[in-house]
């Protein structure tokens, strides 16, 4: 079934097609990786699908219901969320709050019942924040329960965010290159996380440049470039198709020499 | 010791200080100087909700108090309505005004947003003192006497019981509502918007709902300062009052309930201190906001308790 | 009719002229800094007190002008070097209150010094008004206007074309490209406080014989030429000077044609409506946030 399909999206900024046309369909259950070089339009591509900027022309469909240009806030009640490429965790609040904030819509977030704190908001809240608690024992940040989000290191924050983003109860979740500032331990635990939240049922469309990783946990790739789609396919097509190939050497001028000699390493 | 419990001990020694303080006020003026520390420190603690838990500013606060304390003035004054429904319409007129102005206003960020909300109070300001047919001008109003259920409250012990009351009841209901989603949330919009709208926080209208509420709080106690000083002028709607409201918030502590009361009972005694300068109150106290903000940027309770997680380390 | 209309338009302009000095005051330190320096308004008061004081101690008129631009421009300095070099990297709101906190310390030292009473600047060249079209222009407006021409195109050249100048925009650009290319920024911080402080003090003295002076004009002034500041967008040098220029005009119109009681409140009623509709102001950039 698919999950998510994207229609002939295209955003144009003054002259410069940041995406152009693009057209792809996210299957249910599958982790979707979106790749390219920098500057290929996968971000814009991401803030396109989330509401964060209104496409220039297309559609963007989530179980079959229009969601084009829907504001962001209104993404999570239908089971959509996002973790962010530019960490965009609360530094003013401990790490369970940050998950607990997941559970806004779910929450009686009413002014006056907070300041009378009524004894069902409180026995609520005590549920939520053990719900918190197990998120982020999901993600592996268990060691952080008591921590506040400031004493937290990167790595462990780029997974509250995963933690928080569950915390929506969503079917699928957007993935901005999450791996992104980690070391190659920490991107193997994000990759492990990114199967077993797969294999739970949960889809995942991701944006990453670490390409073991893509290779390792992606059912379908799509690889961008310069805002359009230059092919499709499962890790092993990608692996071996010559313009993909062709892209990421002719783009990627600090690229080691065992590439240009053997290009399948490249992106393996 | 977690946050709430510490909460709930704060709570209890400011229930036990508020108690135990009329048996060592010596006479009425420092009675009435803890009556102006509650009602300051009730006001720093809504403002406080909407600058330091929700990360706004508000540089014309003053101007809600103002307009809380005229609006009972006038009505129990001229109209001769009686004082509490006085107090509930004028509060209800100005979460009406703050329900108008928030949208627009809290559109902007930084400062800009400082910019309108400075503008509002001085607008308001001036308002009070040109309308003078209504508020009596620069020359001030006579406010008549607060009646509470048949109960006519005068005479500095009265005040204080209602004020003490006002303090407990907003600081206890401040910490309820950090501890609740509401108060995650807007937590949420102070640290990453971006973030907050990932997670569904309709921002704008949080914000909105936030700044009514600092307003009304105000409001309610610019009457009861009204009715207590029995003589308002235009100067309590105006920008120097406004930072003075600002300044407690901060100095004593941003996101901290018990931070404002600090900072309210800082900034109340301050002026009487340097009442003694003759001349040099204005200098004194400038440099008092220069050194508190120089060397205490984050306020005196969050460092208090830096220092003390510091020391337990 | 149109002699009304001509009247408050000179007098618009010229208190608006005084405003524009102020909201470029803003913009060099806002550009420089991302502060906004609210004891702006006490380098005007300054300039017209110090005035003052000094010819009432006998020193002719265009040496004590000379000396109050200083005067101005050393406090500029000593604010740079007391209140906003050791805040740090403080938050917007701290750094509001540490800026308000030295204004009021200017203006308590200048009533403790000068008192409280109100002064009168002699007319740079007489009192005799002219008469345009039925409007009285006084010749003291017109030295308002031409200096601050003169002043605004001064620093259209300096910032355009002298290496200081240019260096000054690059700290304001992106200050750590300034930094890295050599450009010292703390001077340059200083410096904008130094050239706020003397473009403030130049507005106070050619308006003090007009409007007269006393240690409290700084506030509303200050207010006003923030206001006009944010009217053009904060940081905009064209912004501040329109700003500045079309807030006096404003002003004068309302106190003319409306009620003179409401003129000081149209400035932030103007405020509001442009912030409502125009969030940058008037000239200001759109910020983006990137995610």
């Amino acid at each position: 079934m698919k999950l998510l399909e994207v229609t002939s999206l295209s955003k144009v900024f003054g002259g410069l097609h940041a995406v152009q046309d693009m057209s792809f369909d996210v299957r249910q259950g599958a982790v979707h990786s979106l790749i390219g070089p920098n500057g290929a339009g996968k971000t814009t591509l991401i803030n396109l699908i989330t509401g964060m900027y209104t496409p220039t022309s297309g559609q963007v469909a989530f179980e079959s219901q229009d969601i084009t240009g829907l504001a962001p806030q209104k993404l999570p009640g239908r089971g959509m969320a996002r973790t962010f490429q530019n960490l965009q965790v609360c530094m003013n609040m401990s790490a369970v709050e940050n998950v607990m904030v997941g559970a806004h819509l779910r929450q009686n977030t009413g002014l006056l019942a907070g300041l009378l704190s009524l004894p069902r908001l409180r026995a609520a809240d005590r549920a939520c924040r053990a719900e918190a608690l197990e998120a982020m024992a999901q993600v592996g940040v268990a060691a952080f329960a008591d921590a506040h989000a400031s004493q937290m290191p990167y790595g462990a924050l780029k997974r509250l965010e995963i933690a928080r983003a569950l915390m929506t109860r969503p079917r699928m979740v957007l993935m901005d290159e999450p791996a992104a500032g980690l070391n190659p331990t920490e991107t193997a635990e994000v990759g492990q996380l990114i199967r077993r939240l797969a294999d739970q049922g949960l889809t995942v469309l991701l944006v990453e440049h670490d390409m073991p990783l893509v290779m390792r946990v992606s059912n379908t790739i799509t690889v961008l470039n310069y805002g359009k789609k230059l092919a499709e396919g499962t890790p092993q097509e990608m692996r071996s198709h010559p313009e993909v190939i062709a892209a990421y050497l002719g783009a990627d001028i600090e690229e080691p020499s065992p590439a240009r000699t053997e290009p399948e390493k490249a992106l393996a | 010791m977690n946050k709430l419990s510490s909460s709930t001990l704060g709570l209890l020694v400011l229930a036990a200080v508020l108690l135990c303080l009329p048996l060592v006020l010596p006479n009425t003026f420092y009675y009435d100087v803890a009556i102006r520390i509650a009602i300051n420190a009730v006001v720093a603690i809504g403002l406080n909700l909407l600058i330091g838990y929700t990360g706004q500013i508000s540089l014309g606060h003053a101007g809600f108090f103002g307009l809380g304390a005229y609006a009972s003035a006038i009505l129990t004054s001229r109209y001769g309505w009686p004082s509490a429904l006085a107090l509930v319409a004028a509060a209800s007129a100005i979460a009406l005004l703050a329900l108008l102005v928030a949208r627009p206003v809290l559109r902007l960020k930084g400062h800009y947003l400082a910019m309108a909300t400075l503008g509002l109070g001085i607008i308001i300001m001036i308002v009070l003192t040109n309308e003078s047919a209504f508020t009596g001008g620069p020359d001030g109003l006579a406010v008549p006497a607060l009646v509470l259920f048949g109960w006519e409250v005068s005479g500095e012990k009265s005040w204080y019981a209602v004020c003490a009351v006002a303090l407990l009841l907003m600081a206890w209901t401040a910490i309820n509502l950090i501890n609740a989603p509401g108060g995650r949330s807007l937590q949420a919009i102070h640290g990453s918007e971006i973030a907050a709208f990932a997670v569904g926080v309709d921002v704008t209208a949080m914000k909105i709902r936030v700044f009514v509420l600092s307003a009304v709080i105000a409001s309610v106690m610019g009457s009861l300062s009204a009715h207590y000083v029995g003589f308002i002028t235009p100067g309590i709607a105006g920008f120097h009052h406004s930072i003075e409201l600002v300044t407690m918030v901060v100095l004593g502590g941003m996101a901290s309930v018990f931070g404002s009361i600090v900072g309210a009972v800082l900034l109340t005694l301050l002026p009487q201190f340097l009442s003694t300068l003759e001349g040099w109150e204005t200098v004194a106290f400038g440099l008092v906001l220069m050194a508190s903000m120089i060397f205490l940027p984050k306020g005196v309770v969050p460092t208090l308790r830096a220092r003390l997680r510091r020391g337990a380390a | 009719m149109v002699a009304e209309f001509l009247q408050f338009l000179f007098s618009g302009l010229t208190v608006g002229a005084t405003y524009a000095l102020a909201a470029l005051g803003f913009a060099i330190i806002y550009n420089s800094s991302r502060v906004i320096n609210f004891a702006q308004g006490e380098f005007i008061m300054l300039g017209g007190m110090s005035a003052v004081a000094l010819t009432g101690l006998g020193i002719p008129l265009s040496v004590a002008i000379v000396l109050a631009i200083a005067v101005a421009g050393a406090v500029g300095a000593l604010i740079e070097k007391f209140a906003i070099e050791p805040a740090g990297r403080a938050d917007v709101v701290p750094l509001i209150i540490i800026t308000i906190g030295a204004s009021l310390v200017v203006r308590g030292l200048v009533q403790v010094v000068l008192g409280k009473g109100t002064h009168a600047l002699g007319a740079f060249s007489g009192e005799k008004p002219f008469v345009i079209a039925g409007a009285t222009l006084l010749p003291q407006s017109l030295w308002v206007m031409g200096v601050a021409t003169l002043v605004v195109a001064a620093l259209g050249w300096f910032f355009g074309y002298t290496r200081l100048g240019k260096a000054m925009l690059a700290t304001s650009h992106n200050t750590l490209a300034a930094e890295l290319v050599g450009i010292n920024t703390r001077s340059v911080l200083l410096l904008s406080f130094v050239l706020s402080g003397a473009l403030g003090a130049v507005g106070g003295i050619l308006l003090a014989p007009i409007t007269y002076t006393s240690y409290d004009v700084g506030i509303m002034l200050g207010l006003k030429g923030f206001v006009a500041a944010t009217l053009g967008g904060l940081g905009s040098g064209m912004g501040a000077v329109v700003g500045g220029l079309l807030l006096g005009v404003l002003e004068a119109m309302t106190a003319g044609y409306i009620s003179s009681a409401y003129k000081d409140a149209m400035p932030f009623v103007l405020i509001l409506l442009v912030l409502f509709f125009m969030p940058n102001g008037l000239f200001g950039a759109k910020t983006i946030d990137r995610v």
